[in-house]
């Protein structure tokens, strides 16, 4: 059975408050700890520690094993993000799941959070294992830079590694208990279970999260890097809340991803019409959660690197218009390939209800605003051109094409993207239901108000600020486009949810897609693999020669930001590697549901 | 195919597909900074200028923001002894300078002294710079290395280089002003010559590498002497593949001597890789 966008969204809401209570209660107990800590410490020694400046590392303070410290670092530091952002994710998208089939009492959503957490349990092991080894070559590797973390953050790590402990028994406990605990009281036990879970791990993932804030944007460390505040200070750098907020909602959406392409698989080898419903129903809810999650996404970046320029504009420079800046055509291009393959899926998903008849003729245009926001996202703003080619063009800016390779233009594709993507999801969504309420008429009439002014408004404002006006307000026009897309999804989510209240249900036909349409279900995480690990490859860089940013020097033989196409070999390698151990843990997740069949008489028992 | 097949197949594909993306893009490689020592008895007002002008589109980061791209105002292409002139003079001004070179070296070290409007941090109704203090961590500029970009801002304009050189160097080519400071000597070598216009800062040459501009150890092989003579002259009249227009001074002309034109086209036309 199919809940509304908006009962999916109020269910939501009640978890996601109490993480966030959690989180708050964790950060007043490491203030208040820490504080009473310091207080009580020896004031000599304090002192003593405190003043010690960040280390400076000469070439040789590095161990040299023949091959870069850096590669071996970034793969394993990759494969533990990956592993890690799974399995962070996948549990809070369970624990909504379990909530749902409990309130609607379907057992669907039951099982298949159960078979979601049996992806999550098997990866959770493997994340610990690249975890240790990571900490491992790390410390062999970078021994003078892990030396000064751990001065830095000090008993943080402890509290990290018990939290870690907490983390794995509270996981095997929800997984294995989840039968034991599956009805009446019981149940709710089984939650406030996951809920703990969550919590733990949400708190282990802004604890790892400000070890990368800190080496971006230290705080709680004087200018030559000696400890002058405590560990609350150092942790909350002006990084670490966008870094946060911008990974838990991106793991939640890679996780949805990467479970979609379970269902998708398994869908492909289902043999019953049961294993196709099953399994097709299991890949929609999965791409309901990553794109669902993905469409906030693009702004919980722009506040990051609102944050990262607020910071210093020379670090948002390196990212944005230096050396990095070729990278962001090819984020274009994931990201172009996310939202082609996620609105495929939504379209295709459509054949299995009859009443979709009415929204198919939007797809096309749909599809056409797609693309051509698309082209105009991936086009360039200085062309590759050889001598020549420049010699005819007039400059390596072409007089028709160049306006669209700066940022106004992008602007103004990636806001109609999401828009038209919110369209494709909204049609979907309602696609099995006919509205009873007697509003629905005029209801329908403001909603297109709403995305027609949206529209005007983003492509106005993108225009007129982006291209007549100076830089100021160039910057500033983005937040006005920002805010017309929220508009319009926010509105959609309230208008849809108060109008197909107690609609009419209409027959949806579960196992009905076809199986290209399960190819979507693989490119999203594929895109989203590579997404990160790129958007990794930024981060990082933008430190430049930096350990830790104007505290630290890196005097390794690597302390130099490598190019586009290493880079995105890296990226590669270690996307294979993801993809080459999942494809392990789905055939150990079900290889434990294989029984083997009893021999018969005269076959080795 | 089996279901298995088909769906590594698709997703390797896929993969191959962004790698090929992202090696199709130009290929930069970001350098750390090397730390340069500077040999202060050898030191010329040319030499001086053309240190400052490598720092400022190198270790210096000027280039990062004070460009045309409309973030801080383009240095390159006003004449920053003048405008730093009116600056002084302004009622907003709220610095201790009394000079020119005074004024660059505060806007350096203290960039919120004197906010261009329009430049200023958002919010700070032009109070507060954006800019980082050079002579701090990240960027870290020694005194010395401050003074050699004031000497390149004084020099790309025509003026007098009025920035005092490090104590060792010999004072008759800075206090003599006009002519001599300005007009310099050409240079004996084509080694000497890229040393002198800071050719290394950006080009890959003479065994020292740089990704900002075209490496030039086949330029010979790319291009006839004509063409190099023109890159160097008149840079942006075609830009190599992969680079931007604007980057290369457009001033070579009337700061080398004839003789040292010639030499360095004579030079990079044998260099075929």
């Amino acid at each position: 059975m199919n809940l509304t966008f908006h009962q999916q969204m109020r269910r939501l809401s009640v978890p996601m408050l109490a993480l966030m209570l959690m989180m708050a209660a964790f950060a007043v107990w490491v203030d208040g700890a820490v504080a009473a800590d310091v207080q009580s410490a020896p004031e000599a020694t304090a002192e003593e520690s405190e003043l010690e400046p960040a280390p400076k590392l000469t070439r040789a303070d590095y161990p040299d094993i023949g091959i870069s410290s850096r590669s071996i670092v970034w793969v394993v530091a990759q494969m533990h993000l990956f592993f890690g952002a799974l399995v962070l994710a996948v549990p809070l998208f369970v624990l909504v799941i379990e909530l749902v089939g409990v309130k609607t009492g379907d057992p669907r959503y039951d099982s298949m959070g159960h078979e979601f957490m049996k992806i999550s349990l098997t990866a959770y092991s493997v994340t610990a294992l690249f975890g240790g080894t990571l900490a491992l070559a790390l410390f062999l590797l970078y021994p003078g830079f892990m030396a000064y973390l751990t001065r830095v953050f000090g008993a943080q790590l402890l509290v990290y590694a018990l939290l870690f402990f907490l983390e794995s028994l509270l996981l095997y406990i929800y997984y294995y208990g989840w039968h034991a605990m599956r009805y009446g009281n019981l149940k709710w036990v089984h939650m406030t279970l996951g809920l703990l879970l969550n919590g733990v791990g949400v708190t282990l993932m802004v604890m790892a999260n400000s070890w990368a804030t800190f080496m971006m944007a230290p705080s709680g460390v004087n200018e030559a890097g000696a400890v002058v505040g405590n560990i609350w200070e150092v942790m909350k750098g002006p990084l670490w809340n966008p870094i946060n907020l911008h990974r838990f909602i991106a793991n939640v959406a890679f996780g949805g991803a990467v479970v979609g392409a379970y269902a998708a698989y398994k869908f492909l080898a289902a043999r019953t019409p049961e294993e196709r419903a099953h399994y097709d129903w299991m890949g929609y809810t999965s791409n309901f959660i990553a794109i669902l999650a993905f469409l906030p996404l693009p702004f919980a970046g722009y506040w990051l690197m609102a944050e990262v320029y607020a910071y210093s504009q020379q670090m948002g420079i390196t990212a944005m218009g230096g050396i990095l800046a070729w990278l962001f055509i090819v984020q274009a291009v994931l990201i172009g390939t996310i939202l082609l393959a996620g609105n495929y899926y939504l379209w295709s998903g459509m054949s299995r209800t009859e009443g979709s008849r009415r929204y198919q003729w939007l797809i096309k245009y749909i599809a056409f605003v797609l693309v051509v926001c698309f082209l105009v996202w991936v086009t360039p703003h200085t062309l590759i051109l050889s001598a020549g080619e420049i010699a005819i063009l007039g400059g390596s800016h072409h007089h028709l094409l160049g306006p669209l390779g700066i940022m106004p233009a992008k602007n103004i594709a990636v806001n109609l993207m999401l828009v038209f993507t919110f369209l494709s999801f909204q049609l979907y969504r309602r696609s099995d239901k006919v509205a009873t309420v007697p509003w629905a008429a005029a209801g329908n009439a403001l909603l297109v108000a709403i995305y027609l002014v949206a529209v005007a408004n983003i492509i106005f404002a993108g225009v007129y600020y982006g291209y007549f006006t100076n830089t100021v307000y160039k910057v500033g026009s983005s937040v006005i486009q920002v805010v017309s897309t929220l508009v319009v999804i926010v509105a959609g989510v309230v208008i849809d949810g108060l109008m197909f209240k107690n609609a009419k249900v209409l027959p949806s036909h579960w196992g009905r897609v076809s199986n290209r349409a399960q190819y979507a279900l693989f490119a999203l995480p594929v895109a989203f693999t590579w997404l990160m690990a790129l958007m990794g490859y930024v981060r990082s860089s933008v430190r430049t020669h930096w350990h830790v940013y104007s505290v630290m020097k890196d005097n390794s033989p690597d302390n130099f930001i490598p190019t586009i196409g290493y880079a995105g070999n890296m990226v590669t390698l270690v996307t294979l590697m993801f993809l080459g151990f999942m494809l392990f843990i789905f055939w150990i997740a079900n290889l434990s549901g294989v029984d083997q069949a009893v021999p018969e008489r005269g076959e080795d028992r | 195919m089996s279901v298995l097949g088909r769906t590594i197949g698709f997703s390797v594909l896929l993969t191959l597909v962004f790698t090929l993306v992202a090696n199709l893009l130009p290929q930069v490689e970001g350098e750390a900074p090397e730390e340069k020592s500077i040999d202060l008895g050898s030191l010329t007002v040319d030499s001086f200028i053309a240190l400052g002008e490598s720092l400022f589109h190198g270790k210096g980061t000027c280039t990062l923001c004070h460009n045309d791209m409309g973030r801080a105002p383009d240095l390159l292409a006003l004449d920053v002894v003048q405008v730093a002139g009116k600056h002084l003079v302004d009622e907003r001004y709220q610095g201790k300078a009394t000079d020119v070179v005074e004024y660059l070296h505060e806007s350096m070290v203290e960039p919120g002294a004197y906010v261009v409007r329009g430049y200023g941090k958002k919010g700070s109704n032009d109070t507060e710079s954006p800019m980082p203090a050079v002579d701090k961590p990240p960027i870290q500029l020694s005194a010395v290395e401050m003074d050699a970009i004031i000497a390149f801002l004084q020099a790309k304009d025509g003026h007098e280089v009025t920035v005092p050189l490090p104590a060792e160097v010999p004072v008759p080519a800075v206090q003599a002003g006009g002519d001599t400071a300005t007009v310099p000597r050409s240079a004996a070598t084509p080694e000497a010559a890229f040393a002198k216009f800071g050719c290394q800062a950006c080009h890959t040459i003479l065994g020292t590498e740089s990704p900002v501009g075209p490496g030039l150890t086949d330029v010979g092989r790319r291009l006839t002497s004509e063409q190099i003579r023109e890159s160097i002259v008149d840079p942006d009249a075609v830009v190599a593949e992969g680079f931007s227009a604007g980057v290369m001074p457009k001033d070579f002309s009337e700061r080398m001597t004839v003789k040292e034109l010639e030499m360095m086209v004579q030079f990079l036309s044998e260099q075929k890789g």
